[in-house]
């Protein structure tokens, strides 16, 4: 067992190490040889060991209650302080490993698929610069910190979907995919500003602690719990916020593989996870809901893409529903366990699809053929023998995906499954739930099977591009072979070997903590439910699962339905589906449209009229009663008043002037009158 | 050092008179003298904020002499807190702004003169604690700020400074109504720390023309001060003498100027008319939001990226009043929640000090594209990214800077300033954070036009940023970076003084019924 320190130690290199390569790459990249991709990779696979290390201490300890905590001082004015810190459980050590895995496979596979790239130190570079966001994310021990590092995987998933920018779809994409989460994180924040205000401290622990002294209750807990989760609906791609993870598909494969599967929008989830015993009843109805709804929305979305990754971009959206789900009807540590196998399956189908494109686009380049799509599967087809190793890995992995026994997938899908009917069982009202996922599980088997189909089996629909095809290099076989083989169901049961029931290492660390809610379901209770609907889950979860296999396999290798046809039949869904129902459009035409008119309103109402004629007026105001002063002043007052007096004295000057004569004997007369006058008076 | 602060102060001036002696037609020399004599004051400033004692919330390095007698006039000056990351902030810029006026070629010992004269009477602002000279250096600020702005500016020039002398005049005729006010009421003297002593007692009760005299003082203050910061509705100068001004004169406009209307509230109307401060604080955290939704409404309506960054100091600007506002939370929990009021003040004294270090970054980068391009147009570019690598690296941490990404400092007292302001008002907090997404919305569409997108040929052969405004760009950047993953160095230098200016608001809140 190693001790706290260490962990402490451990965690610090796991966060910085990325970091440093980031900044190395970014400010010496060029000049580095192999434009210091060789820094990446080495920082990541040290951290891959650091975490793994981690991981080997939890399971020699194996204690499911096992924790860490080490904080620093950030903030202090006195009363308001803010401690950032780590937080290393069970949780957080499986997280790490999944996100420094994929990470690491990431920057392996990109070695080949970025070869020759115009920005290839960057492209790592950016790598280094989100998995140090990741693990700020998993190892936070306060939502202050997890809010941080949540806004920086934002950014740098901004760098990476945007890396080709000088597409215009591309640019596009990572400015929406930013924005989007904006609007999440604001919800987010808000959560975070109600949480502080009524309980004082960011610290998870003290949250809880709060909520379950009852320093927040009601609608305000049920707001508040909302608000944090307005977050995970941005990050993991939530309806209706799930309009920016298909068009991220514009990144680089190798990226997609890493964020749109495995981890930033696993980090959604990751939070809801953290932060479960918060939600009240209320708000874990609202989530199982949207959650619900997702998985079965997105799923229909996916049947109708033709785009190779746009099908797994939708397929990923709605195993995100899943997990959400499961959270919503408490059984969150089964979120939390389809997280980890759906992190390594739908890489392996990431690595896999990139695997195919990067042969297309090979090919087709080989042809000098620009105008044909190498994404579309429409233009693939009987690649099984061209490209055995692929075609392998990625039939494991949509195996597990769709539920089938021995592959992990199988696992976590029923421990969701069990939780939602179990929940249902409980509270016969919220039947549609359960609806929503068996229902998104028979079409997400059938979808996944018609891409497998329309890859790799069949006849090659463009004979020439299919003689170009061949299987890629080690570097990037070796990722898809490491994880489909995670993909197994073996290594999540561990030390058991029951290929039907979840029971294994992971059941036995990571347990469910009560919710600090008080009226929610303990988790003893949850659990007994689960158990009890096991059977029955499991059961229905084969069924839609063959059947969904069966369909897929009776329209596209049998074709005893012809796809067309029924896409004819059902004209006005087959559209809605295609065309992802139409969000992007609505949202553009009663959002932003009119919302940028309202913007370029307001701002012609401050520049065009209240600056030039309300601001500007008191200046002419101002020169016009100057004006009227100004005659006032000359032709009033000066003229008419001041000349006026003037006149006037003059006038009486002139009579006076009269009195003036000249002659000496008139003043004599004069002076006499005066002095008699004087005389006369004095006598009176 | 004797006399540091007046050092400070009057070191520009110095700069100046050596510049007189110098022939215009030597402009290198000329340039050469305002950097050395700038650059020794920010020596100064980086000494000063050394020196100073962080644990002592109150005036530090008072210097007091006799001037009008006769008048209770005085020589008073002295540092706290509040003051002293201002000092630091317009030293700084000061120095950075003489390298980026390095390519004025019109009339060079005219512009230096006045740039340094410009340079004295902010100092004097910020340092004076004489009502009378505060006052003086307030008008000294604004006529070098008209000819700088008349003089070297763009096409519109004269009509944008007159509208900025005037309107900045308009502004400080009710202030001077208001020092007179003070000083005839609260015993003859414009010796602002007796003023910060008497003038909360002497004013109480008292009714001019049936209103509280507090009120009429507070308000007329606030309009003479509103006007800097700027808020709605006096905001409307500040696009246009953005757009106008020199690049520099931008700098420092956005990056200290602005700071005189908010300090000038701190300093002034919370310290002497604390009641008021209750009174008002309601108003000021409607206008913050309205500050915060229209400038950024106006900013994303922007064709013009000076105008846009100009309506980007209105938005961010007014997060600074919604954290000054939030102070009155401490009294409304009878003095128990000081978390908010620390966190809203702290936040709202941090904002002011990051929006000068982003401001001005954004506002030299801006001047860069436009020397190369000639024109400022958003959707005239396009493609710069593959063109200008290293400019667009710098115009992308400015704008993350800008749309408050952690890891930046304005993300920290953004967040402070929600935090504390959340608890007394709730709706207009929670309206604001629109602000985060519009923010990121009109930064980040104007940084796809302007640099994604294929290359637009016609800039194939712009120059990529030179090593002198990497130097004028890089030391914001750096503080920016620092202060986002550390806000400590910051936070603790002024913790003591906010403690005061809280207690002095709080003290009187007692009193606020009886107006």
């Amino acid at each position: 067992m190693i001790s706290g320190n260490i962990i402490t130690d451990f965690s610090l290199l796991i966060l910085f190490l990325p970091l440093v390569a980031f900044v190395i790459n970014i400010i010496f990249g060029k000049r580095l040889p192999r434009q210091g991709d060789w820094v990446s990779v080495g920082a990541i696979l040290i951290t891959l060991i650091l975490s793994l290390s981690l991981l080997m201490n939890m399971l020699m300890n194996w204690d499911s209650d096992f924790s860490h905590e080490a904080v620093i001082p950030w903030i202090d004015l006195g009363a308001f302080k803010i401690t950032l810190g780590f937080w290393v459980d069970n949780i957080t050590v499986v997280m790490l490993v999944v996100v420094s895995l994929i990470s690491s496979m990431t920057h392996i596979f990109s070695l080949e698929y970025m070869k020759g790239d115009i920005r290839y130190n960057r492209y790592y570079a950016y790598l280094g610069l989100f998995t140090f966001s990741m693990n700020g994310i998993v190892l936070a021990n306060n939502v202050m910190s997890l809010y941080i590092f949540w806004e920086l995987v934002g950014v740098s998933s901004y760098l990476l979907i945007g890396h080709w920018f000088e597409k215009h779809s591309a640019a596009d994409a990572s400015k929406k995919a930013f924005l989007t989460n904006r609007v999440g994180d604001i919800g987010f924040f808000i959560g975070i500003m109600i949480m502080f205000t009524a309980i004082g401290s960011f610290n998870f622990q003290d949250l809880f602690k709060g909520v379950s002294e009852g320093l927040v209750t009601g609608s305000l807990l049920t707001f508040a719990g909302l608000g944090l989760f307005m977050g995970a609906v941005g990050k993991s791609s939530q309806f209706p916020l799930h309009i920016w993870l298909p068009d991220a598909m514009e990144g680089p494969t190798p990226v997609s593989a890493l964020m749109h599967a495995a981890t930033m929008v696993a980090a959604g989830v990751y939070l809801t996870v953290r932060l479960f015993p918060l939600f009240s009843p209320e708000a874990l109805t609202i989530i199982a809901y949207v959650g619900g709804f997702t998985a079965l929305f997105a799923a229909t979305i996916a049947i109708t893409q033709n785009d190779i990754k746009k099908v797994l971009a939708y397929s990923t959206v709605s195993q995100l529903g899943y997990m959400i789900l499961a959270v919503g009807v408490g059984n969150y540590v089964a979120a939390f366990f389809h997280l980890l196998t759906h992190a390594m399956f739908k890489a392996c189908l990431f690595y896999g699809s990139g695997s195919v494109i990067h042969s297309m686009h090979h090919s087709l380049h080989e042809l000098k053929d620009h105008d044909t799509d190498p994404q579309d599967m429409r233009n693939m087809g009987g690649f099984k023998s061209k490209m055995p190793l692929t075609h392998w890995t990625m039939l494991i992995a949509t195996l597990a995906i769709s539920g089938v026994p021995l592959f992990s997938g199988f696992l976590s899908k029923d421990a969701i499954l069990a939780g939602t009917l179990a929940f249902a069982q409980n509270h016969p009202q919220h039947i549609l739930l359960p609806i929503f996922g068996f229902g998104a599980a028979a079409i997400t088997a059938f979808y996944m099977f018609r891409l497998i189909f329309m890859t790799f089996y069949g006849k090659p629909k463009m004979e020439k591009v299919f003689k170009g095809i061949h299987e890629s290099p080690r570097v990037m076989t070796f990722p898809l072979v490491l994880l489909a083989g995670l993909s197994f169901f073996i290594f999540y049961t561990l030390p058991y070997f029951n290929p039907f029931s979840d029971h294994g290492w992971f059941t036995e660390l990571i347990k469910a903590s009560n919710s600090a809610v008080p009226g929610n379901p303990s988790a003893e209770e949850i659990y007994k439910g689960v158990h009890h609907a096991h059977y029955t889950a499991m059961g229905l979860s084969l069924l839609v699962a063959a059947f969904g296999i069966g369909l897929s396999y009776l329209m596209y290798i049998k074709e005893k339905f012809s796809a067309e046809a029924w896409a004819k039949k059902m004209g006005f869904f087959y559209k809605l589906s295609l065309n992802k129902y139409f969000f992007d459009e609505n949202y553009n035409r009663f959002l932003y449209q009119p919302f940028l008119k309202l913007s370029r309103a307001v701002a012609y109402v401050d520049w065009d009229l209240y600056d030039k004629y309300f601001i500007n007026g008191f200046g002419h105001v101002t020169k016009i009663l100057s004006k009227i002063t100004g005659r006032m002043d000359y032709e009033g007052l000066d003229q008419t008043l001041v000349d006026g007096v003037g006149r006037t004295t003059q006038g009486f000057g002139e009579q006076l002037k009269q009195v003036q004569t000249g002659r000496l004997q008139n003043y004599m007369l004069f002076a006499l009158i005066g002095v008699i006058l004087i005389l006369v008076f004095q006598a009176v | 050092m004797n006399h540091l602060l007046s050092w400070i102060i009057w070191l520009p001036i110095l700069g100046m008179v050596a510049i007189a002696f110098v022939p215009r037609d030597k402009s290198e020399v000329i340039k050469k003298i305002a950097a050395v004599f700038s650059g020794l004051q920010l020596l100064l400033a980086i000494y000063l904020w050394r020196i100073f004692d962080a644990s002592n919330g109150t005036f530090q390095f008072m210097e007091r002499a006799e001037w009008i007698p006769s008048f209770n006039i005085t020589y008073i000056l002295g540092v706290d807190g509040l003051s002293l990351p201002m000092v630091f902030l317009m030293a700084l810029i000061g120095f950075i702004g003489v390298f980026v006026s390095w390519n004025i070629d019109k009339a060079v010992k005219g512009y230096f003169s006045l740039f340094l004269l410009l340079n004295t009477g902010v100092m004097g602002v910020f340092l004076s604690l004489d009502f009378f000279l505060f006052y003086i250096f307030w008008e000294v600020m604004l006529l070098p700020m008209y000819f700088l702005i008349g003089m070297w500016g763009g096409p519109q020039r004269e009509y944008a400074a007159i509208k900025f002398f005037i309107y900045t005049l308009f502004g400080s005729v009710l202030m001077l109504i208001a020092i007179l006010a003070l000083y005839f009421t609260c015993g003859n003297t414009f010796d602002m720390l007796v003023l910060m002593d008497t003038a909360p007692t002497a004013l109480n009760g008292m009714l001019w023309w049936g209103m509280s005299a507090i009120k009429v003082i507070w308000v007329l203050l606030f309009i003479g001060f509103a006007i800097k910061v700027p808020v709605f509705p006096f905001h409307t100068w500040l696009p246009l003498a953005h757009v106008e001004a020199p690049t520099a004169i931008s700098v420092i406009l956005a990056g200290v100027l602005l700071k005189l209307g908010v300090y000038g509230i701190l300093r002034v109307n919370y310290n002497m008319l604390p009641d008021g401060v209750f009174w008002f604080a309601g108003a000021l955290a409607v206008l913050g939001l309205i500050n915060v939704i229209w400038g950024a409404m106006c900013a994303l309506a922007q064709t013009d990226l000076k105008k846009l960054v100009a309506y980007s100091s209105v938005n961010h600007m007014g997060y600074t009043l919604i954290g000054m506002a939030a102070v009155i939370a401490a009294s409304e929990m009878n003095g128990e929640n000081l978390i908010s009021a620390q966190a809203g003040l702290g936040g709202a004294v941090f904002q002011m000090f990051n929006h000068g270090t982003i401001s001005a970054m954004l506002f030299i980068l801006v001047g860069v594209i436009y020397d190369r391009a000639h024109h400022r147009d958003i959707d005239g570019f396009g493609g710069l990214a593959s063109q200008m690598p290293i400019y667009t690296a710098f115009v992308a941490i400015a704008f993350f800077a800008g749309l408050g990404l952690p890891g930046f400092s304005g993300f920290v007292s953004e967040a402070m300033i929600f935090i504390g302001a959340f608890p007394v008002f709730k709706t207009v907090v929670i309206i604001s954070t629109l602000g985060i997404l519009l923010n990121a919305a009109y930064f980040l569409w104007a940084f796809q036009r302007m640099f994604f997108g294929p290359a637009n040929e016609k800039y194939n052969e712009l120059p990529e940023i030179n090593k002198r405004e990497l130097f004028t760009v890089i030391p914001l950047a750096v503080i920016t970076l620092i202060l986002g993953v550390y806000p400590r160095p910051f936070l603790d230098l002024i913790a003591a003084t906010l403690n005061v200016l809280i207690e002095s608001v709080v003290s009187y809140g007692g009193l606020a019924a009886a107006m």
